[in-house]
């Protein structure tokens, strides 16, 4: 149950952006850092349900385009009003020049 | 020690109060509201609690959160006189709390009509019991007249489509939305209600009401005349100072602080719609806002200076709209500026970039379906308060990342 999934080719995601990710009926969210790192969240903000792949990046933190609620979207702490439930994160490899999340 | 004493517990004193807690205050925290519910959001009033299933509370706390982090939540009472003397706050029942710091956090009420004729069919929205008053009216076959095109009522007027209603919009001003937003950014509002079927009357005072408890008859001064099961009153709000003002705090346009959030009294502060405070970014311009993200920040800065902190507020105003499938966002105030760069975006969004007469970009007005505009005025709003002067030419080209002027 813990398959990995094909996401998007890396170079998908600008650095320091991040991608939306439908995959059987969820949604989810892809992140690529400043330093190269590719990182993945559940889609939706913890707040109202707003798809965070339209939000902005600034360093690990990703702020939901609605509400401004912020995410470290490395960890999934919610950082402060009006988010105070932590956002789900997925593992995440880049293999062959294609990001792979694990969910399950 | 006798703690922290919050009047007002809406999102600012709400906000406030959780905020002394995570900086780790460990006396009394009391927060003191007029209304029976927990403390909670605002903004979905006029939206989905208008539209969706049955309308709930947002709580910004639970009971268990309150309770979890000791904040004495009193509610159904109103704070009805400041001892500065005594640092005493007297209750509607008789009973008084005392207080080390004390934060107004007293909000604003909807302003009156002051017209003759108005009776239970003519209501106001700003509470949630308010909001379940006017709902248990829309739907199908509803006659619905809504008195003024700004926010409150443009919301109110899209949530009533959704359910069926019939709805009119009356504004006195020549358009819709005159404060704050520009007029091409209005008419694209404007013109999304008529689709939907909302008939807009602007620049139309209004003669007469007569209200006989079953509907309204609102007659126009050009002699048309309107009549509807239900007229919600939407023209501005004004701020709650009278207990402030009663204990000899300045008044101006709402209970005047300084940046930190200060009155003149150093133990009592004020925050959120009730207040009227200078915003550095317009060269100390006096402003009062009326807006959820400026009652939460204000909230938490009123709970760092109440702890010892010499905290300026710097935040840029910002606040957003949803309209059927639009969306609005405005950061900064567009008055500010005198010359105007568009930057159109995908699906039909695009964004205002309101520039000072020295080419500093003081506001961003942006309008488009969902969240199209959301990251670009955000970063807007980061470029204003680094107070950038962006070339137009880069501003207005979507080929040009906004993320790379924040760089420069």
């Amino acid at each position: 149950m813990s398959d990995w999934v094909e996401a998007c080719a890396a170079g998908d995601i600008d650095e320091e952006d991040v991608m939306r990710f439908d995959h059987s009926g969820l949604t989810y969210a892809i992140y690529r850092s400043p330093d190269d790192e590719y990182f993945a969240t559940d889609g939706l903000c913890t707040h109202e349900k707003v798809h965070l792949a339209e939000g902005l990046v600034m360093d690990d933190i990703i702020e939901c385009p609605k509400h401004n609620g912020r995410f470290n979207y490395k960890t999934g702490d919610a950082r402060g009003a009006p988010v105070c439930v932590n956002l789900k994160t997925y593992p995440v490899k880049v293999d062959a020049g294609k990001v792979l999340i694990q969910i399950g | 020690m006798t703690g922290m004493l919050i009047i007002g517990a809406g999102e600012c004193g709400g906000r406030a109060a959780l905020a002394l807690r995570d900086l780790g205050y460990d006396g009394r925290v009391t927060l003191v509201g007029d209304e029976p519910h927990l403390p909670y959001e605002r903004p979905p009033l006029s939206k989905e609690a208008m539209s969706g299933e049955a309308p709930s509370i947002k709580a910004i706390a639970t009971d268990a959160v309150l309770a979890e982090r000791a904040i004495r939540h009193i509610h159904s009472v109103l704070a009805v006189a400041i001892d500065r003397a005594a640092h005493t706050v007297q209750l509607s029942g008789g009973s008084s709390l005392s207080y080390d710091k004390l934060l107004l956090a007293t909000g604003s009420v909807p302003r009156k009509l002051p017209m003759p004729g108005l009776g239970s069919r003519c209501v106001y929205l700003r509470t949630f019991n308010d909001a379940l008053a006017i709902r248990a009216h829309l739907g199908s076959e509803r006659r619905v007249a809504i008195i003024g095109g700004g926010f409150i009522g443009l919301e109110l007027a899209a949530s009533a489509r959704k359910l069926g209603a019939t709805v009119t919009v009356i504004e006195a001003q020549q358009r819709i939305l005159m404060r704050g937003v520009p007029a091409e950014i209005a008419g694209i509002i404007h013109k999304a209600h008529e689709a939907e079927g909302v008939a807009i009357r602007t620049g139309q005072g209004i003669a007469a009401i007569a209200d006989d408890g079953k509907e309204v008859a609102i007659a126009l001064a050009d002699g048309q005349k309107i009549v509807a099961d239900l007229a919600v009153i939407g023209i501005g709000a004004v701020p709650v100072t009278t207990l402030a003002a009663e204990a000899g705090l300045a008044i101006d346009n709402g209970i005047a602080v300084d940046e930190h959030l200060r009155t003149a009294d150093p133990d009592i502060f004020a925050a959120g719609d009730c207040c009227s405070f200078p915003l550095a970014i317009y060269g100390g311009r006096r402003v009062r806002l009326e807006a959820w993200r400026n009652a939460q920040e204000q909230g938490a800065l009123a709970a760092r200076n109440m702890l010892g902190g010499n905290e300026a507020h710097a935040a840029v105003p910002w606040f957003w709209s949803d309209q059927y499938g639009l969306t609005l966002q405005i950061a900064g105030l567009s008055d500010e500026g005198k010359n105007v760069v568009r930057r159109d975006l995908d699906d039909g969004a695009f964004i205002l970039f309101h520039l000072a007469g020295d080419g500093r970009l003081v506001a961003a007005s942006g309008i488009g379906p969902g969240n199209a505009v959301a990251r670009d005025i955000r970063l807007a709003e980061m470029l204003i308060a680094k107070r950038a002067s962006p070339a137009p030419e880069a501003l207005g080209s979507q080929a040009v990342k906004l993320k790379s002027l924040l760089a420069a």
